[in-house]
């Protein structure tokens, strides 16, 4: 087996409502959407290929950037469309759709991918829908189809907090998996590399599967970001591109080869402590959460959030699961006031610093809301990034570089090797409360504005 | 638990309050020209109850006046013995015997005014500043407020002690864009302001001790030099002994002289994380290098004295710990604060040695590194850019 990469800096934010491993088939929803600032880079007005009152078949197009025609956004269920959320300057925010229940789907050619070519696999991805599923660094966004990635990588774990694990949702999926492998070996010349837990034994679905080369890692989150095993096995130099996936969703990439069709299911973690009964579901991509949260979800104010905590985006609880996440989070809202919060000795509060007597208790598990916790200020303290960051960037350079908009510098500093993820824990520890991952998502749209 | 549930209604009834008062300092409000200033006492009061929009959900408890009050936290210790060390010179110079209560109280009553002053007028100036630009006032200022007292001597005139703090604020850091923007470090500004502007108030051996200047009813002989004063002249035989420059029990600003109690403060500022080990470690360091060379090439009896005597001598224990760990002014790269540190303590034990018209080094070896720091940071990034630069090539 191959040497384990340890890795020192990081933060396990400890929360409560992990999920027990129990699957739960989850009712079917009503609706379902597919939400395009799911999406970073794409314009924020795609074209429509629908109008409201259309019937859509799962796997059926629904909107397409026209700067990139060729990437479809399909749907995931059939039925009918019944709204276009939009919000300012008439941005699309969510395409709804009403399910027949009646799971019709287009079908999309099936085959050995072996025997395939790369042109008939680049356009089987593209038509379904499945190709969005495919993400290129820099700047973490839908892969371009005409680009040849040099290499391809894959985490095999989820590190942030109360995430899914995914040797339990992937358990069983194994032939699919290497379907899915087998597709994107087609689409690269070089390696697809899995990065895997070395805390526990490698599953069988990494283990087991060919054309792949595993790398062992072991450490606090952020270890488990994609981003952060690229830099520790082979660093995105600038001008080449590398593609990730997300384990689960190479699933779905080989189920359309196996079967034909657009195959939106996935288990999905309800975690967070405002969560009953924190469990797996069966449910499917862009589903409601509604039937998930029936019963399950404790009184008050809550933040519903479709992924984590730190890098998940807020939704209402009637929201939709994100087009990439495996987990929905349930914390409570923290807009009260607290009176001398920050004097306190602070057993109940949680913080990557040692300044709260709470870090005598290293062990213990937190109930933690959306507070601020605190004003903006400038950049004051240093080094607190550092220690989340494992990672060989000078992150609080590149933001600086990002906020006076120096391109040059921007790409010296590694702008590149980075996606928000990577650097949320950053955004959770600053005591400047500074706004980390939109600041890089800028950088990201500045940097592709001008390299054009 | 009665006492608990009075407690929840005075909170309730004071949040009341504010929600009844804050309408007026919002825009539109009559006094919404102060909202800053009420903002600035309404977050003390509470937390705010501000969630957050967007980026990651929940953030650390850590906020920026958690940050401050563990370093105030930390120079508390060095306060308290500095007021009692006032009393007990004071008693000393006058030949009387007092209690540990009677010299603390002499030095609470000398040294208050002068934190009060340093407050009001930085504070004040701070208020002021984010009122004019809008912003929320920052908490940098607590901490500096809470320095500069304890960096100057004892029988300072308070007006000084104002003008000083005025210009370390604005010139030193508002004109640079307040807290975060300042490039040198605003208490060791106040200190080096007052050095320079009224040198013949700043030097000598008469003003290290309260009343000394004036020279009543001072016991014969009584000399209130310092020890680097008696050690840069060639009076070694006036030296205190170690233990006592460890204790503190000798003439020096308010807060430098006792090395115990600048330690407890180092030991608060490591363990919360809030304060560089780095900084720490690598400016001692710096010291003895500096000290061993000396030792190595002595051609005077200054140059001969132990290396590690330095670092319990002066401002230099006080300075490594609070003065060349101030996040804004040091380096801000990791690798960066090993080497602003090292140089920091060397240049410090240099000045001193080398420089006879002021054997205080350590302010402005610091100042002198706060100007550096950008341009080692600079270099400390720069490696990382050529090795990604090179790899790209490859």
């Amino acid at each position: 087996m191959p040497k384990v990469i340890r890795i020192k800096k990081g933060l396990d934010i400890k929360l409560k409502g992990k999920p027990e491993r129990i699957i739960i088939q989850a009712e079917p929803s009503e609706f379902y959407a597919v939400k395009p600032p799911d999406f970073p880079g794409l314009s924020p007005l795609p074209k429509l290929s629908v109008i409201i009152g259309s019937e859509v078949k799962t796997g059926s197009p629904l909107f397409y950037d026209k700067n990139k025609p060729d990437i479809l956004f399909t749907s995931p269920v059939s039925g009918k469309v019944v709204a276009v959320n939009r919000g300012e300057r008439r941005r699309i925010l969510e395409v709804v759709i009403e399910s027949d229940n009646k799971n019709e789907a287009v079908t999309f050619q099936k085959g050995d991918p072996k025997t395939m070519n790369r042109e008939e696999i680049v356009n089987n991805l593209l038509k379904s829908g499945v190709w969005p599923f495919i993400r290129q660094r820099p700047f973490h966004i839908i892969a371009d189809p005409n680009d040849d990635p040099r290499a391809i990588f894959i985490s095999g774990f989820d590190s942030a907090p109360l995430a899914p694990d995914l040797d339990f949702l992937l358990n069983g999926e194994e032939a699919s998996f290497q379907t899915g492998i087998d597709v994107l070996s087609q689409l690269t010349a070089g390696k697809i590399h899995i990065g895997v837990n070395a805390v526990f034994p490698t599953a069988k679905v990494f283990s087991k599967t060919d054309g792949v080369e595993l790398h062992k890692f072991r450490g606090p989150h952020p270890t488990g970001n994609v981003g952060v095993q690229i830099n520790h096995i082979d660093p995105v130099k600038k001008g080449e591109k590398v593609w990730t996936v997300n384990a689960q969703d190479v699933i779905v990439i080989g189920k359309l080869f196996e079967k034909g069709v657009f195959n939106p299911t996935r288990l999905v973690a309800l975690t967070g402590s405002e969560v009953k009964n924190p469990r797996y579901y069966r449910t499917k991509l862009g589903a409601s959460v509604k039937p998930l949260l029936k019963d399950n979800v404790k009184e008050g104010n809550n933040r519903y959030i479709s992924g984590n905590v730190l890098t998940g985006s807020k939704i209402s609880k009637e929201g939709y699961i994100g087009f990439y996440d495996s987990q929905v989070t349930v914390i409570p809202e923290g807009d009260s006031y607290e009176f001398l919060g920050w004097a306190l000795p602070g057993l109940k509060k949680f913080s990557g610093s040692r300044t709260f007597f709470s870090f005598l208790l290293p062990n213990k598990k937190y109930t933690l809301h959306t507070n601020l916790q605190g004003g903006r200020r400038a950049f004051v303290l240093t080094g607190q990034y550092e220690k989340v960051l494992p990672m060989d960037i000078y992150p609080l350079q590149l933001l600086k570089a990002i906020l006076v908009e120096d391109i040059d510098l921007m790409e010296n500093l590694g702008i590149y090797e980075v996606a928000e993820e990577d650097f949320a824990l950053c955004e959770y520890v600053c005591t400047s409360k500074t706004e980390v991952q939109s600041i890089l998502r800028n950088g990201f749209e500045l940097m592709l504005k001008e390299l054009g | 638990m009665n006492q608990e549930a009075d407690n929840q209604n005075i909170m309730k009834s004071l949040r009341k309050f504010v929600d009844k008062i804050k309408p007026h300092f919002s825009k539109g409000g009559k006094l919404a020209k102060l909202h800053s200033t009420f903002e600035a006492f309404e977050s003390f009061l509470f937390v705010p109850n501000r969630v957050t929009t967007k980026g990651a959900h929940i953030r650390d408890a850590l906020d920026m006046k958690r940050a401050m009050s563990v370093v105030v936290a930390a120079a508390v210790p060095a306060l308290l013995f500095g007021m009692w060390n006032t009393g007990y010179q004071y008693n000393l110079s006058i030949g009387m015997e007092a209690t540990i209560w009677e010299n603390f109280v002499i030095g609470f009553l000398k040294v208050l005014p002068i934190i009060v002053v340093s407050y009001v007028v930085g504070l004040g100036i701070e208020f002021a500043v984010a009122q004019i630009r809008g912003h929320e006032v920052n908490e940098g200022f607590l901490v500096s407020g809470f320095l500069i007292p304890l960096v100057v001597p004892v029988d300072v005139p308070l007006w000084m002690v104002a003008v000083a703090t005025a210009f370390s604020v604005i010139i030193g850091k508002e004109v640079f864009g307040g807290t975060g923007m300042n490039i040198l470090n605003p208490a060791l500004t106040a200190r080096a302001f007052l050095f320079f502007a009224y040198p013949a108030w700043m030097s000598g051996d008469t003003v290290w001790i309260h009343g000394l200047k004036s020279g009543e009813g001072i016991i014969d002989g009584f000399s209130g030099a310092t020890p680097l004063a008696n050690a840069a002249a060639g009076l070694f035989e006036n030296l205190p002994s170690t233990w006592e420059m460890v204790l503190g029990t000798i003439p020096g600003s308010v807060g430098e002289t006792s090395v115990i109690a600048i330690l407890i403060g180092a030991v608060i500022l490591v363990a919360t994380g809030i304060g560089s080990w780095k900084i720490m470690f690598s400016m001692t360091a710096g010291g003895l290098v500096m000290g061993l060379l000396f030792n190595a090439f002595a051609v005077n009896s200054f140059m001969e004295i132990p290396a590690w005597h330095h670092l319990i001598m002066g401002g230099f224990a006080f300075g490594a710990v609070f003065m060349a760990t101030d996040p804004v002014t040091a380096a801000q790269t990791e690798h960066g604060k090993w080497i602003y540190g090292f140089l920091a303590g060397f240049l410090a034990v240099l000045i001193r040695v080398i420089n006879p018209a002021y054997p205080e080094g350590v302010m402005l070896a610091i100042l002198l590194m706060n100007v550096f720091a950008p341009l080692i940071d600079h270099y400390v990034v720069e490696a990382n850019i050529r090795k990604r630069v090179r790899r790209a090539k490859n």
